[in-house]
């Protein structure tokens, strides 16, 4: 589904990303874990081309996202993408915030539109909030609603961007709830995340990167377990001992 | 002791009036090409595209660093004879209504291209990201998601600056185009009344811009509460 084949950028002199490759077959969950400043963030927004790199390839769906010719709207709109700050429209409702890029993007009409975003928010239990504004709502909804609006798309795949890093303890779970639903129905998800919970229950794979590179690629099992690196070794003893 | 003789100003309200038309003519129209034109231009100014960039700066720079009222007078006295030359406009028609508005046009798109670019940069940089992760396209993530944002948070500094370009509209005098301040002076002239006259005129620019700063308050108050 995601193919990363030695993926590199650079901002001027500064290597941010060093020949990072990975695959993510559909259907799997990848977590993608790792020091602050590792380019975890900036890998995960290569994929769907928000983020320019260098060097190497990358495919979604087998299309290639560097190459000037890909439509990236058009692959962007299947390729569902939330963010730590989840990015709401702030002057949309929640419903019109679910809507507008059905409307625009993939031309359907209103009413189907709605009647889809109606089913999302229902979905992730927000239902009643949908003529409501995003300020309106605590940071736990807004995600949630920030995710419905991603899955309105129909995406094929899901990238989260620290979802849940920009909340209150106590919303966390709902987030992280929405998003261990969705992989349990298959859906194919890289997720960048401290949540290491999160990962031993939900994830495939873990990837951990460290100074732009991938570091560690492996089962979740064999990470928890036995990382193999001493770089992983101590930021699980950090991350996992307080 | 000077005495004050107001008597001139009831028989002159209609041609008063008739003056303060124009000046809204002149300030609505200019307000709303500025907006227009102003917008364009931010959006020039922060575009990737060099040469746009380039040129809208230079627009900008310039009309910033020259004075309105030559702005206004090179409207009334030199583009008419160009257009006169090169479209074979009849000769003495009277474009000053034209020129004027044009000329101030022309002169506030440059200070509202800079609120509008500021306002643009106001709005989050993930704003843009997540519409374009959502596949809507650089044209479509401006118009439904950025200037909205954009132009809601500008909405007291434009009026403002609305408020300036109507008191700026007295300048149309140099063209002896009979505007509010024009008609009252011209009144004032007559009748050899002008210290009340101007006087008159004054209080009226005062009530009219206070009342509308006032307003211009009111609207900031709620935006900072909603």
């Amino acid at each position: 589904m995601i193919s990363m084949n030695k993926v590199s950028k650079h901002y001027g002199a500064f290597q941010v990303l060093t020949d990072c490759t990975t695959h993510v077959n559909k259907g799997e969950v990848v977590v993608v874990c790792g020091p602050s400043g590792s380019g975890k963030s900036t890998l995960i927004k290569c994929v769907n081309g928000l983020e320019p790199f260098q060097g190497g390839q990358i495919t979604v769906n087998g299309v290639s996202v560097g190459d000037p010719k890909t439509n990236l709207s058009k692959l962007r709109a299947q390729v569902g993408m939330v963010f730590q700050n989840f990015e709401l429209f702030p002057h949309m409702t929640i419903i019109e915030n679910l809507t507008v890029a059905q409307i625009k993007v993939l031309g359907r009409d209103q009413h189907e539109a709605e009647a889809k975003g109606m089913q999302l928010l229902d979905r992730v239990g927000l239902k009643v909030q949908a003529l409501k504004y995003p300020g309106q709502l605590s940071g736990g909804q807004q995600q949630r609603v920030a995710i419905a609006r991603a899955l309105a798309m129909d995406p094929i795949c899901m990238l989260f961007d620290e979802p849940t890093s920009a909340l209150d303890p106590e919303m966390i779970n709902e987030v992280l709830d929405v998003m261990t639903e969705l992989a349990q129905e298959g859906m194919t998800m890289m997720c960048v995340t401290h949540e290491m919970g999160f990962a031993k229950r939900v994830a495939h794979r873990v990837i951990f990167m460290d100074v732009g590179h991938i570091v560690e690629d492996d089962s979740k099992e064999a990470f928890f377990a036995n990382p193999r690196s001493e770089r992983a070794q101590q930021f699980l003893a950090k991350i996992l001992h307080h | 002791m000077y005495e004050f003789d107001w008597s001139s100003i009831p028989g002159a309200l209609p041609y008063m009036a008739q003056g303060m038309k124009i000046s809204l003519e002149i300030t609505v129209t200019a307000v709303l090409v500025g907006i227009v034109w102003g917008t364009v231009l931010a959006m020039m100014r922060l575009s990737s595209i060099t040469p746009l960039s380039w040129f809208a700066a230079a627009y900008v720079n310039f009309f910033r660093a020259i004075p309105l009222v030559m702005v206004l007078l090179w409207f009334f006295l030199i583009i008419p004879h160009l257009l006169e030359t090169l479209f074979g406009f009849p000769r003495g028609s009277d474009m000053r209504l034209g020129s004027a508005i044009a000329g101030f046009s022309l002169f506030e798109a440059a200070y509202y291209s800079e609120i509008i670019r500021a306002g643009i940069q106001s709005v989050p940089k993930g704003q843009m990201a997540a519409s374009n992760a959502l596949g809507m396209s650089y044209g479509q993530s401006m118009r439904l998601v950025v200037l909205p944002q954009a132009f809601r948070n500008m909405v007291p500094l434009l009026l403002t600056q609305g408020i300036i370009l109507f008191q700026d509209t007295s300048l149309v005098y140099v063209s002896a185009l009979a505007d509010f301040f024009g008609a009252a002076y011209k009144v004032g002239d007559r009748d050899g009344r002008l210290v009340e006259m101007l006087l008159f005129a004054g209080a009226v620019y005062f009530v009219i811009c206070f009342a509308f700063s006032q307003l211009v308050r009111y609207y900031q108050k709620k935006l900072k509460t909603a």
